[in-house]
């Protein structure tokens, strides 16, 4: 199958922090992002590079910024009256809000998981192709082809395999948050987005995300906001600390979680007041 | 530890249970340190039934050992803690390790006590140790007072200390092998004598252990198998 969309490449096992990642191993640059709702800021100044193949988490409490800048990253926040965003979020260099960049094939570059499962009501064949099928691959081989591969990448297939046909609203949320993703990864993006997936799951169903997680980072630059401290501990290799808009601590995961720098990262992650 | 530092958890059951586990630490150091002295006076005044005492006490200090250890364990398994404490609670293990060792060593000075009281004659040597002793003592107090306060200094400077022990034990050593070769008849005697002024070495070596965690703790370093001026220079680092 020659569905591989980027054959992994050599990348330094030890990165030292997230400001020394060389810059060739560097998927997204954000610089000096600014971003309002209206009156309201709700991004401020935040400047941040992140490492290729490695799994970035987001934590920080309710209102930090965490999910506005996660959407920021693919442009769904465009779709919002009154949403005005400065400064420039480059994938692989280019910026993303370069007026020639066209949202939609920016989001197939960079797909999003979202908090609840949302599949279509349609089979579960239909709902990993829908994206292609969107973009006018026809083949049935081909599709075929890349629905094997995207729910054996998604670690679903062999719970789903007899019943490709069935429709996915039978699957449980677990399963369905799986398809989710083989959706998001059957049009081969570059990065993938979740935002708190694993918040409507029982804790196997949990485990078996992170698992995924883990597979998914050989190939995929993964960006994931989370509330819960354990899982963005268990499952990231650099961790992002936002405080009201701001980026307050960005840095190697075990370092957080051991010493932070901040005072302040500190008391949200000891469950200190704030 | 010094909390003035730090805010309280949101939780106040996780603080009250953080705070008897550092309670408990201080009550086994204390029980600790008593038995230091208490054995390495047996020793000094041939006093059998201080020595007696002191080996008796040693499954208090080891029921502690226990007890702390399943303590912290339930707190890694229910509050999964992290930052400092996260390394509040390693420290706390580690701690609690050296210091059933410093029991241990107690109770070895105490047996050595226990077979010189038998004898007739005083073992060549045992005024020697007194200063041993004494600077031993001290330096579990100052380790021991460095982890209640969470002290960086008061850790550097047990690191310190424990060199100046490791001469003192060099050269009683050396005074020890004096006596023997001068009177060998008292050889068995200065023996118990070595084991104890090897005792007391070993417990300076666990009470820079327990320094160390104290600066894990707080800076988040790892000083461990370091000199004492590059671990000068880690803490002063920031």
């Amino acid at each position: 199958m020659n569905t591989d969309p980027n054959p992994a490449a050599p990348i330094s096992t030890q990165l030292a922090t997230a400001a020394e990642v060389p810059a060739d191993e560097i998927a997204l640059e954000v610089e000096r992002l600014n971003l309002h709702y209206g009156d309201t800021q709700a991004l401020r100044n935040i400047s941040m590079r992140i490492p290729r193949q490695r799994v970035t988490a987001f934590i920080g409490p309710s209102g930090c910024g965490k999910t506005t800048l996660l959407r920021a990253f693919n442009r769904l926040n465009d779709l919002i009256d009154g949403c005005r965003t400065e400064g420039e979020i480059r994938l692989y260099g280019k910026n993303i809000y370069d007026r020639d960049v066209d949202p939609a094939l920016l989001r197939r570059r960079i797909g999003m998981v979202f908090q609840k499962p949302n599949p279509f009501p349609k089979s579960i064949y239909e709902n990993v192709v829908y994206g292609l099928r969107l973009s006018g691959v026809r083949k049935r081989r081909e599709l075929d082809e890349i629905v094997e591969w995207a729910l054996k990448s998604a670690a679903l297939l062999d719970e789903v395999k007899d019943r490709l046909d069935d429709s996915a609203l039978g699957l449980s949320g677990g399963q369905q948050q799986r398809l989710i993703i083989a959706r998001a990864i059957a049009i081969q993006p570059d990065v993938i987005l979740l935002d708190e997936p694993c918040s409507s799951l029982d804790p196997i169903s949990t485990l078996k995300v992170e698992e995924l997680i883990q597979e998914l980072k050989s190939r995929y630059t993964i960006a994931i906001v989370t509330h819960n401290m354990q899982q963005a501990a268990r499952v990231s290799d650099f961790t992002a600390f936002m405080y009201g808009g701001e980026l307050a601590e960005f840095d190697r995961t075990g370092r957080i979680f051991t010493k932070p720098s901040m005072k302040r990262t500190e008391d949200y992650i000891t469950g200190r007041y704030g | 530890m010094n909390t003035a530092g730090y805010k309280q958890h949101i939780s106040s059951q996780f603080n009250a249970e953080l705070e008897d586990v550092r309670q408990r630490v201080l009550a086994m150091g204390g029980l600790v340190e008593q038995q230091i002295v208490d054995a390495t006076r047996a020793l000094m005044d041939s006093d059998s039934d201080l020595s007696e005492q002191v080996i008796r006490n040693e499954h208090k200090v080891n029921q502690l050992e226990v007890f702390i250890d399943e303590e912290c364990s339930h707190i890694l398994a229910r509050r999964q803690p992290t930052a400092s404490d996260l390394r509040l609670v390693y420290a706390v293990i580690k701690t609690i390790t050296d210091l059933e060792r410093i029991g241990d060593e107690a109770e070895k000075i105490a047996r050595m006590a226990d077979n010189l009281s038998k004898q007739e004659r005083l073992a060549p040597g045992v005024l020697e140790i007194h200063h041993l002793s004494k600077s031993v003592t001290q330096m579990v107090h100052d380790a021991l007072d460095g982890f209640a306060r969470m002290d960086v200094d008061t850790a550097l400077a047990v690191a310190r200390e424990d060199e100046l022990i490791d001469r003192e034990y060099e050269a009683l050593m050396r005074q020890c092998i004096t006596f023997m070769m001068e009177d060998p008849r008292t050889i068995r005697r200065v023996m118990d004598i070595i084991w104890s002024v090897r005792a007391l070495e070993r417990i300076g070596d666990h009470a820079k252990n327990i320094a160390e965690y104290v600066i894990y703790f707080v800076k988040g370093k790892d000083v461990r198998h370091l000199s004492i001026e590059s671990m000068e220079r880690e803490v002063k680092g920031g």
